[in-house]
């Protein structure tokens, strides 16, 4: 008897985690599909359910232009990032020098300071090179985040790598660069695909700078344009569009998670919980 | 081998990046700090050494602020490492379908913080929101309440939307820990006839600690510089206007760019301070794993 109801108790327990965590996104998925008067009405299921705020977010905003923007952007900051983190964590991982320590301490503090404390300065910067409302701009600008962590965490994982790969590679006569294209390249791969899709998660979501460096709504990112959605009245917002935008961003991301699951709480382990 | 020469050569690229996008703009924002820039006319600015900042330790507005981070920060990652870890030690039971509820818990952390604010936003809406039609349903409340204007309730429901977003990363960080705490412990501590609060205090806990005080520290961090959640849920509203959303609005919404990066300079010197408070007081060793 007691252990069944232990084992009620058990199972009650998760569906509330599971409750908690997912009726949100029930929620707006099923007033997304609610149109007109229908959405002031708190009913579980809409009474007769349309598309019509899905080709609407289209039509009445630039949205698939701003997914494009933030595709561009994150993709591109990724690239960069990791082309540029590649190298720096061969070098913090494989070789001893002096102020490697602190290197490695600063761009942890890098990593965690809060980017308003920047905002002036790189608002002036990214004016200055002619990039302001303009996508490169939020590229430059989004290196500051992912850039810190991605060379953090591809130097975690290269320290786990067997010292003879290097010394093989030296018999052979290869130099650094090629022992790095040639042997670590293809053996960080793993890492790299973790480490990539948290950087573009990062970059995905980012609000404060795009919100900031950019102007027109042709230029904007998607959380920007969701943030930003506004309806033909002044006084009450669409919120079945805003729905409908934020089922549309959340569903990828899903898919994402689910294919990466184990990976990407490996990255996020790797990159925090190795004290 | 990799000779230092060579290793400063790999890490040039990135660190002359971070210098152009990350130490330069920070360098600017402290001297602005000193001036009385303003947002349309960057280049005329004069001098005003440290006024800037003698100024804002006699804001209202800027004590204000930071009152209302430090509240958000301390109770949401409270109650996030608390719910964390209660939802880890369930899903470290053995179970089937453990992975689903993992997946599921990862979207949560995965979205936009804009996405999560619009769609608590829309729950909480105080005339059609969902929230205030279960609460009067249930007879908690007898008028619906308009959560994110009401002064009283606003920081309450920034401060659950958070809870919300980032609970699942405190459970997944705490979960990982725990799958690392060897099986044979609970069976010693079983045939000792410990039970399971004695278990939990004198076994797990002690041993996950390290890992749960660095998912505090990143967390409070994070809490710290709280920006989107404010600004999309609540607008620039006085009564949960965190330090970074203060320090944005003085800077963008009231071009003044000389106190707004006073403002700014001091949100990373708070930052700062806590996290130096945190590693000092935690005995946190950071370094990245491997061989050292």
């Amino acid at each position: 008897m007691r252990r069944v109801l232990g084992r009620l108790g058990f199972a009650l327990l998760v569906a509330l985690i599971l409750f908690y965590t997912l009726f949100p996104f029930y929620w707006a998925v099923v007033s997304s599909l609610k149109s007109g008067p229908d959405l002031f009405l708190v009913e579980a299921w809409p009474r007769a359910p349309a598309w019509s705020n899905y080709t609407a977010v289209f039509q009445d905003q630039p949205f698939g232009r701003n997914i494009l923007n933030s595709v561009f952007v994150a993709g591109s900051v990724v690239l960069v990032s990791l082309a540029l983190a590649a190298s720096a964590a061969y070098a913090l991982a494989r070789a001893q020098f002096r102020g490697r320590g602190m290197l490695l301490g600063t761009l942890l503090c890098v990593s965690m300071f809060p980017q308003v404390a920047v905002l002036s300065g790189l608002f002036e910067l990214i004016r200055a090179l002619g990039l302001y409302n303009n996508l490169l701009g939020l590229v430059l600008s989004y290196l500051i985040f992912t850039l810190p962590f991605t060379i953090w965490v591809l130097t975690a994982f290269l320290r786990e790598l067997p010292l003879e790969l290097e010394e093989a590679a030296a018999m052979d006569g290869a130099t650094p660069f090629v022992t790095l294209t040639r042997i670590f390249l293809p053996l960080m791969a793993p890492a790299m695909v973790t480490t990539g899709l948290l950087a573009f998660i990062a970059a995905w979501n980012e609000f404060l700078f795009a919100l900031t460096l950019t102007l027109t709504n042709e230029m904007r990112t998607v959380p920007v344009a969701i943030a930003m959605i506004t309806g033909s009245s002044r006084y009450e917002l669409p919120w079945g569009l805003i729905m409908a935008a934020s089922v549309i961003v959340t569903v990828p991301l899903v898919f994402l998670v689910l294919v990466f699951q184990r990976r990407l709480v490996a990255g996020l382990t790797a990159g925090a919980v190795k004290g | 081998m990799v000779t230092p020469r060579t290793a400063w050569l790999f890490l040039a690229p990135a660190l002359l990046v971070l210098a152009l996008v990350a130490g330069w703009p920070l360098g600017r924002t402290v001297f602005f700090s000193l001036t009385d820039a303003r947002l349309d006319a960057l280049e005329e600015w004069r001098f005003l050494g440290l006024s800037n900042y003698t100024f804002l330790l006699t804001d209202p507005d800027w004590w204000g602020a930071v009152r209302v981070t430090l509240v958000f920060a301390v109770v949401s990652v409270t109650l996030e490492t608390v719910l964390g870890l209660i939802i880890a030690l369930t899903l470290n039971a053995r179970m089937r379908g453990r992975g689903v509820v993992r997946a599921a818990m990862l979207v949560p952390w995965a979205i936009p913080t804009v996405v999560s604010a619009q769609m608590w936003a829309w729950m909480l809406h105080d005339q059609h929101g969902v929230v205030n039609a279960a609460l009067m349903g249930m007879g908690l409340i007898a008028q619906p309440l308009a959560w994110t204007a009401e002064p009283g309730v606003a920081l309450a429901a920034v401060i659950a939307v958070d809870v919300w977003k980032s609970t699942p990363f405190m459970a997944l960080l705490t979960l990982a820990a725990l799958q690392l705490v060897p099986n044979e412990l609970y069976e010693a501590a079983k045939v000792d006839g410990l039970g399971p609060v004695g278990t939990f205090f004198r076994i797990t806990l002690p041993l996950i600690w390290p890992a749960l005080l660095v998912a505090i520290l990143f967390r409070t961090l994070d809490a710290l510089r709280v920006f989107d959640l404010m600004y999309v849920l609540t607008g620039n509203s006085r009564a949960t206007a965190s330090m970074s959303v203060h320090a944005r609005q003085l800077l963008v919404d009231f071009q003044d760019v000389g106190y707004g990066s006073a403002a700014a300079t001091m949100v990373a010197l708070v930052v700062a301070l806590v996290a130096v408070a945190l590693v000092t007081l935690g005995r946190l060793r950071l370094s990245p794993a491997g061989r050292a």
